[in-house]
């Protein structure tokens, strides 16, 4: 009986998994490095977790998990509620949209999709982001910022499918 | 156990389909519910920004420690390694300073009297609040940073932000042990400003870009590379004289501003409460007010 009980708070605690990593991926970017120029380009890792997740395992990262994480995203930063969890919001959708063309393939190919949607993501945010400001805001650290986001996801979707490798294959 | 939940979940498969449709419309019309409500009152959201802010930033704060331990020690190295160049530049500075000592000394002591025959009734003294960065909010398009002081410190809104080199910003939000600090180089941020040298009046805006613009310059104002650029004051929101940077270029451009402070390196920031009207209200009036002047078309093309 007691085991039961810690069998089923184990994959309960899986089962939220991909939800805490976007969490506190989102704490994390915004931890000062103190490295010169970083917090110009910092990279959007709640961008990659949705779209891991998203294509992965989209039953173990709930719409609604993906709106709140957005709402942190903004609140932490400081930014103008509600705009990252839109853009997160219809990445999410996108990518389960399109699951079927990169699912099982190659890592290549899963990468070149991501760039397509951080492309389209950092052109919704600059747009959101100038409409909400009222001007046109200078495209160039967004571009960075992109650039720098594509360029490390290798690194985390490594770490994802070591924490995927963990959950149950419920799904 | 795990066969049973695969049937269950296979007949509810359609019904939770249709669900999951449902629940994604409902949160993608939330959030832009969030956004215009956000953009039309930015006051609705201030309460939850802050309890969030506040519950997150002790996390923040373990997180940051062992960072900025790191970036210490990656610091101390390379200082080592330009110890004795350092140290002839700063003894060299150090007789320069002793120099302008005497000279504050001599002159603080003629504004003393000068102040007695007038009867001048100095401002009040300031109050510091000294406070941790915890996060930078960093990215494309907002400046800001996360100090582990709020409320319960002293802090409070519009209070001034700054290192040791100068002015950084001002405090937007206050929870209890956290407050955000809107940085001067973000694009809301609009500062009342006075070039040092001629009293020329200017609005110092930040543009995300780590200088800053000078607009509102009038078109006799004398302004060269190297002037020293203050707070003037106006306003209300800081005092007069906070040193913020010096003028770096002149252009086509239009003037702009190169701050004294390094942003990579802002690792603790004065909160100052200077006792005056530093006023809760003023601030965002300021910022939304002047937000669709001309001058931003320039900074786009560039």
């Amino acid at each position: 009986m007691k085991s039961a009980v810690w069998q089923r708070l184990d994959l309960v605690a899986r089962m939220l998994t991909p939800s805490l990593i976007a969490v506190a991926l989102v704490i994390v970017s915004v931890v000062p490095l103190h490295i010169p120029g970083y917090s110009a380009v910092i990279p959007s890792l709640a961008l990659m977790a949705v779209y891991y997740w998203a294509l992965h395992r989209p039953d173990l990262l709930p719409a609604a998990a993906v709106f709140l994480v957005g709402l942190l995203h903004d609140i932490l930063t400081g930014g103008p509620m509600g705009i990252q969890a839109l853009i997160l919001l219809v990445a999410y959708w996108v990518t389960g949209s399109q699951r079927r063309l990169f699912l099982e393939k190659s890592f290549l190919v899963v990468w070149w999709g991501f760039m397509m949607l951080a492309a389209g993501a950092a052109i919704m945010q600059w747009i959101l982001m100038s409409l909400s400001f009222g001007a046109l805001i200078i495209p160039r650290p967004a571009v960075f910022a992109y650039l720098m986001t594509v360029a490390i996801y290798p690194l985390f979707a490594w770490a994802f499918v070591r924490a995927q490798r963990t959950l149950p294959r419920v799904a | 156990m795990a066969n049973r939940q695969g049937r269950v979940q296979r007949l509810a498969a359609p019904i939770r389909s249709l669900a999951q449709r449902f629940t994604f419309l409902f949160l993608l019309l939330s959030a832009v519910a969030v956004l215009l409500f956000g953009k039309a009152d930015p006051t609705v959201f201030e309460r939850t920004r802050v309890v969030v802010i506040d519950a997150t930033a002790p996390v923040l704060d373990a997180l940051s420690r062992p960072v900025a331990t790191v970036a210490e020690i990656v610091d101390e190295v390379r200082q080592l390694a330009i110890l004795r160049s350092e140290n002839a530049t700063l003894r060299e500075e150090n007789v320069r300073l002793q120099a302008w000592r005497s000279m504050a000394q001599q002159v603080e002591a003629e504004n003393t009297r000068l102040r007695d025959l007038l009867r001048y009734v100095p401002e009040p003294p300031a109050r510091y609040v000294a406070a941790r960065v915890v996060a930078d909010s960093g990215g494309a398009f907002v400046r800001s940073l996360l100090v582990n002081a709020g409320g319960r410190d002293g802090v409070a809104k519009g209070q001034a932000a700054i290192v040791g080199a100068g002015l950084i910003g001002r405090v937007a939000e206050v929870g209890q042990t956290s407050a955000r600090i809107l940085l001067i180089s973000d694009l809301n941020s609009r500062i009342p400003v006075l070039v040092a040298s001629s009293r020329s009046r200017a609005v110092l805006a930040g543009d995300n870009s780590p200088q800053q613009r000078l607009l509102y310059l009038s078109a006799n104002a004398q302004v060269k590379p190297g002037d020293d650029i203050v707070t003037s004051g106006h306003g209300g929101v800081f005092p007069a004289g906070l040193r913020i940077g010096t003028v770096s270029s002149i252009g086509k451009a239009g003037v702009r501003v190169a701050p004294f402070v390094d942003w990579d390196r802002i690792e603790d920031v004065l909160l100052v409460d200077y006792g005056g009207s530093g006023g809760s209200a003023i601030t965002p009036a300021i910022a939304n007010s002047q937000t669709g002047e001309p001058a931003r078309g320039i900074s786009a093309g560039q």
